[in-house]
């Protein structure tokens, strides 16, 4: 049909002369409008009983909050993350690469330690560590119970936890590198150590950070768990706190606001090293 | 004019496919020779043997008189370290079909990457060759842009500039225009032609017939892992020997 006789034909019924000056109305979205206020109002009752119930005791947590034994318990919690989070990536790291190697004993042993470390729970590992003394009393003739204090203990076994996942966060950020990139850098004849380094790892940091966040936040909160075998952490300072003063819930809420605030800190440090990470990538535009 | 590359009797498989059953070529210096052939011809993997990142089966390469990948003692050829086969593969350049140029580089640390860290070229010296060479693949601008930032055929003449920031002997092509829109085909053939011209060595797998009557000195038909025929395009584009040479031609005519 020719542009003459569309012009020419009569209009479809519902549509005027000057259709530009018909006014568009959006649906009304009731539903989601009643979810909206039933959420909010849900949301402030929860508040408002929590800043009415006195049991809180926020003057309590406001004494304690910076008291010098939570303060200690909590720089424990801190460096202890950071220890175990350095070293399961190291060990990780190696993990990934044996798993990824030629070498079939390389690659049969990385999957066993990865198969054997996620099977065990944590909480009956750091047990075990902590009773090894009881399978070896003495190391190089020294006393087991001496050579592995708590916090020893603490470390040895969180790392050995850690690294298991972190070997597979590593192998999977390794694996979504594209195989191109490895062929490149190997026809310019870049050394493998230089592909590793140049090449495959800050690409693979793209896929490594998300889940690295997940674990680093996960640790964090998961270090609690040494509060078992009596490491001064921040759980177990406010616990040691309230088995004095029996103000159980002020000191719990100690401790689950500065988790809160160190988690919130992390995050936001994730979200730049991720933004570092995906330069050249189209998202980054 | 002597040989650069002499490819003898190379063999290659892959699990039960026989992909390279017995290719004898030889590419003298200053030539340009284009690999034709269907796909699975196994022109793709032949020119991956050249700079040995496929091991051949059987047979042995040399470029520019050196043994590609081995060493020779009596009748037994003994691997190579990755080292030493890296250092030959720093003479001879690969451009590849996706370019994979590295996305987290920007143009001009893409170029200068392998002059500086495999040739241990001072950087200075190095940015001053990436800048001319990218003036000569027509991208002086584009110094500091992202690859995913360029159109294909921008990105392919990076890959060309990054390949001869090494100053190869030896360029290989592999299927350089088909990852793109046809519209770029062209910007990247000049830059090839015009390697060409300055008498560059090279050997291009390609399906652009055009360009290989126009810049090719010497055409080889691969089908089925064997080189069917060669010659100088006029003899093997229009005046083939063997019906399968026909057969593809009037495919892709």
């Amino acid at each position: 049909m020719s542009s003459d006789t569309l012009a020419q034909a009569p209009a479809a019924p519902d549509i005027p002369e000057h259709a530009d000056s018909l006014t568009i109305v959006p649906q009304r979205r009731l539903g989601q409008w009643t979810a909206a206020v039933a959420v909010l109002a849900l949301l402030a009752l929860a508040v408002t009983s929590v800043l009415r119930n006195e049991a809180f005791q926020w003057d309590v947590v406001a004494d304690y909050f910076t008291s010098d034994a939570v303060l200690r318990g909590l720089w424990l919690t801190l460096w202890l993350t950071a220890v175990v989070m350095v070293l399961g990536f190291v060990l990780g790291t190696l993990l990934a690469a044996a798993r990824l190697s030629a070498n079939p004993v390389l690659r049969s042993v990385s999957w066993g330690y990865v198969w054997l470390f996620r099977s065990i729970p944590i909480l009956v590992q750091l047990l075990l560590w902590f009773n090894i003394g009881a399978l070896y009393p003495q190391i190089l003739g020294v006393k087991t119970v001496d050579l592995l204090g708590p916090v020893t203990v603490a470390i040895i076994g969180l790392t050995l936890h850690e690294a298991a996942y972190a070997a597979e966060v590593v192998r999977g950020g390794i694996l979504s590198v594209d195989r191109g990139q490895i062929e490149a850098a190997q026809a310019l004849g870049l050394s493998r150590w230089r592909r590793w380094r140049r090449i495959v790892l800050p690409q693979a940091m793209r896929s490594i950070v998300p889940p690295a966040g997940n674990m680093l936040i996960g640790t964090l909160k998961g270090t609690s768990i040494v509060s078992v075998i009596a490491v001064q952490d921040l759980l177990y300072s406010v616990q040691l706190v309230y088995h004095r003063t029996y103000q159980v819930i002020p000191l719990l809420m100690v401790a689950t606001v500065w988790y809160t605030v160190v988690t919130s800190v992390l995050s936001l440090g994730q979200y730049y090293v991720e933004k570092h990470y995906a330069r050249g990538s189209e998202r980054a535009r | 004019m002597t040989v650069m590359v002499d490819i003898r009797s190379v063999h290659k498989s892959f699990g039960p496919l026989d992909v390279l059953k017995g290719i004898d070529l030889a590419v003298r210096a200053g030539e340009v020779t284009v690999i034709l052939g269907p796909s699975g011809s196994g022109k793709s993997t032949l020119l991956r043997t050249i700079n040995h990142l496929e091991k051949v089966d059987r047979g042995a390469i040399s470029v520019d008189g050196t043994l590609v990948g081995y060493r020779r003692l009596g009748d037994r050829l003994y691997e190579l370290p990755e080292r030493e086969v890296l250092r030959q593969r720093t003479r001879i350049g690969f451009v590849f079909q996706n370019f994979n140029l590295f996305p987290h580089l920007t143009v001009l640390d893409n170029i200068i990457e392998a002059p500086v860290s495999a040739l241990k070229r001072p950087r200075k010296e190095a940015v001053e060759t990436a800048r001319r060479l990218l003036d000569r693949v027509g991208l002086s601008d584009k110094a500091d842009a992202y690859p995913k930032q360029l159109s294909g055929g921008q990105q392919q003449r990076v890959a060309i500039a990054r390949a001869l920031a090494l100053e190869p002997r030896l360029l290989l092509f592999d299927e350089p225009t088909s990852a793109l829109d046809p519209e770029l085909v062209g910007e990247v053939l000049d830059v090839i032609k015009d390697l060409a011209h300055q008498g560059t060595t090279m050997i291009v797998v390609t399906h652009e017939i055009g360009f290989a009557r126009e810049v090719a000195d010497t055409v080889v038909f691969m089908d089925d892992g064997r080189i069917v025929e060669q010659g100088p395009p006029a003899d093997v584009l229009d005046r083939p020997a063997h019906d399968r040479t026909r057969a593809f031609l009037s495919k892709v005519l």
